[in-house]
């Protein structure tokens, strides 16, 4: 048996790392698209729609992420086809990124004055109109903090993705554990790997809130 | 023939009757004030005949175009009334230019450059032609309440709907915001406005409605309703024993 | 898609997920009100604790907002033996869920403590109470009333998070899925079947923590 050391330990699970970052990245953008268009159903859809988007998002803000996972693991798995660890990863985050971003963002538009509307329709503006020139834009500005403080729990979301068996930092902690018997440094630094990448996240978060706090208060 | 004419217009709110049959005709180039206590339905009123509410029996007719609540007609009908808010309404995204460009760009497709052109004219007009790119935030009051008047005039409307337009001010900033309405009502504007300011009602309007739980209670010129009232609500309501 | 769904095993498999079921129920009762309890605490702390104590409440309060709960429960039952802690995985999970919800709630809480209005001491002051006494009878109160849903949310989420406790082996809910699963290879039937049991729970959970909102503050605070 090899012996480790610690910055053995430590490069091996900076490697791991990396997937966690590359899913993060991936859940998050993907989230975010069918996060946007979840939102326009729920806000401007037809009742059927918003229905169902809100139907969806209760769903998966109502459910453990880990049987998400599983349900992408093994439902994909019903059609045949033999599923990757990484394809159910992403579609379960991807999904459940998605319900959690459609409903911050949701409180956002709303959040906008109810005047706004008023006077952009005022002025003759169709639903659409008012949407694109007036209400978004303002609404992107009040959402950026909580989008932010929202991508840490993704982050730390994608380590329910060892129990399906990718493998990023949480397993590789599991894996190097196994080999050195040394739980406690592991995880330990498994832990504050995640904290250095979520740290800056949730600080910018604060931070963003503050200046948008300041911002607001002149008015 | 009447520009706007409200025929027993009708309104609730759940099991509440706001509006109670409201009827008023208002000629080209008429200012009519809306005074009344809160509660009375004048703001609901006014709020009508732009189409933010709908209404529940009755009819609005301005100019000819029948208020129908979709958005073909809505539209329309907005094209020709403007609105004044008491809280401003500026989109504090955008610049005092930018708030009197983005409707006749979005709304009319008036090209950029003659939207610039109808925003600075508007804004001159309202005194603030040296403020064009001025965020709402840089703005007083009644700065503020000034560029919410250029961007309604910008879509060139044939009246003018007010909201107690002057309430939210500090006392010292009425008076700009009402010397351009002034103007504005000398120059030839339709003007329905709900106010508080007695004076100003009694000075520049035609005409002066009190409303009263729902209903026109008087309606008359303002010497008349100010000097002469009938009933003992407007004279409660005026402090006149 | 030629696949037969078949829920045929749900009856025998009744008694293991009922005790699954139990067990989840008896970690998120005992994670929340201890969880919460640590929370307001920590929340007091922060507002009018010791010095010394606050960069210590912050440093807990950071580290487990920015890690994973999985990590979490896998430093508390592999990693602390090492030091000679060692405990069953019962009481690792539920160390682990009061632990999280404590960092979650002392700050949802201490957001509460925050927007009340700085009267509200100095007048708690100007009667003579300790600041002790003005944060328990005059703060506490209304700030956990105006933060009762976002910490109803939290015990929410963390009751749902707490489907990864099943990998240190705890017998939870999702346990009792992996070990049905492995009997009769209905992957999907039997993680379908416990995901809608754990969206009852979370309804269930919520109507209840409203219905306890209800009773713990039945007038409506000024804000």
């Amino acid at each position: 048996m090899t012996e480790f050391s610690f910055w053995d330990i430590l490069r091996n699970l900076l490697l791991a790392a990396r997937w966690t970052v590359v899913l993060s990245l991936v859940s998050f953008t993907g989230g975010g698209i069918v996060g946007a268009a979840l939102l326009f159903l729920r806000i401007g859809g037809r009742r059927g729609m918003q229905f169902l988007s809100r139907g969806y998002i209760q769903l998966f803000q109502g459910t453990p992420l880990l049987m998400q996972l599983f349900l992408a693991f093994f439902g994909l798995g019903l059609f045949g086809i033999d599923v990757p660890a990484w394809l159910a990863a992403c579609v379960a985050l991807i999904l459940w990124t998605a319900a959690f971003l459609a409903e911050i963002w949701r409180g956002c538009v709303e959040s906008i004055a109810k005047g706004q509307w008023e006077a952009s329709a005022s002025l003759g503006m169709g639903y659409l109109q008012q949407m694109r020139y007036v209400i978004l834009p303002q609404a992107l500005k009040v959402a950026v903090p909580p989008t932010v403080g929202f991508s840490v729990q993704v982050v730390k979301g994608t380590a329910l993705t060892s129990i399906i068996g990718f493998v990023e930092l949480s397993k590789a902690g599991s894996i190097v554990t196994n080999a050195t018997f040394q739980p406690f440094t592991v995880y330990g630094l498994v832990a504050l790997i995640y904290f250095a990448l979520c740290w800056p996240l949730s600080k910018s978060s604060q931070l963003l809130e503050r200046k948008l706090n300041v911002a607001h208060r002149n008015h | 023939m009447s520009l706007i004419a409200i025929t027993e217009v009708k309104k609730r709110f759940g099991d509440n009757e706001v509006l109670k049959g409201i009827s008023i005709d208002i000629a080209p180039g008429e200012v009519v004030a809306i005074i009344g206590k809160s509660g009375s339905g004048k703001s609901t009123l006014l709020r009508c005949i732009n189409g933010l509410e709908t209404i529940d029996e009755g009819s609005i007719v301005v100019a000819g175009a029948q208020f129908l609540p979709d958005e073909v007609h809505l539209k329309a009908l907005r094209l020709k009334v403007g609105m004044i808010f008491q809280q401003f309404n500026l989109f504090p995204h955008l610049t005092a230019g930018g708030n009197v460009m983005l409707s006749q760009m979005v709304v009319k497709k008036t090209p950029k450059k003659d939207a610039e052109a109808v925003a600075r004219k508007m804004l001159d007009r309202v005194g603030l032609a040296h403020k064009f790119d001025a965020l709402p935030d840089e703005l007083s009051g009644g700065q503020q309440q000034r560029v919410a008047i250029a961007r309604a005039l910008a879509m060139q409307p044939i009246a003018l709907l007010c909201d107690e337009i002057t309430s939210a001010l500090d006392p010292e900033l009425v008076a700009e915001v009402l010397a351009v309405v002034k103007e504005l009502a000398a120059e030839g504007m339709t003007l329905v406005m709900v106010t508080h300011e007695m004076r100003f009602a009694r000075d520049v309007c035609s005409r002066v409605v009190f409303m009263h739980q729902g209903r026109v209670h008087e309606i008359g010129a303002p010497e008349e309703v100010f000097s002469n009232p009938r009933t003992p609500e407007l004279r409660q309501f005026l402090g006149v024993q | 898609m030629t696949y037969q769904f078949d829920f045929g095993w749900l009856i025998d498999s009744l008694p293991v997920l009922l005790k699954g079921i139990r067990i989840t129920v008896q970690l998120i009762l005992i994670g929340a009100v201890f969880g919460v309890a640590l929370g307001i605490a920590c929340a007091w702390v922060r507002a009018l604790g010791p010095k010394w104590l606050k960069p210590v409440v912050a440093t807990y309060v950071e580290l487990i907002r920015n890690t994973p709960f999985l990590i979490q429960l896998f430093f508390i039952f592999f990693g602390l033996p090492s030091l000679g802690i060692r405990m069953s995985e019962l009481t690792a999970a539920n160390l682990a869920m009061i632990v999280n919800l404590g960092a979650y709630s002392c700050e949802i809480i201490r957001a509460g403590i925050q927007a009340t209005p700085r009267g509200q001491f100095e007048a708690g002051a100007s009667l003579a109470m300790t600041p002790f006494q003005t944060f328990w009878h005059v703060v506490l109160v209304p700030a956990l009333q105006r933060i009762w849903p976002a910490l109803s949310s939290q015990i929410v989420i963390v009751m749902l998070g707490s489907a990864v406790v099943s990998q240190i082996a705890a017998e939870d809910l999702t346990f009792a899925a992996n070990f049905i699963q492995s009997r009769n290879f209905r992957a999907f039937e039997t993680y379908f079947v416990s995901t809608l049991i754990y969206l009852a729970l979370a309804i269930l959970l919520r109507q209840l923590l409203a219905g306890l909102g209800w009773m713990l503050f039945p007038r409506k605070a000024s804000r």
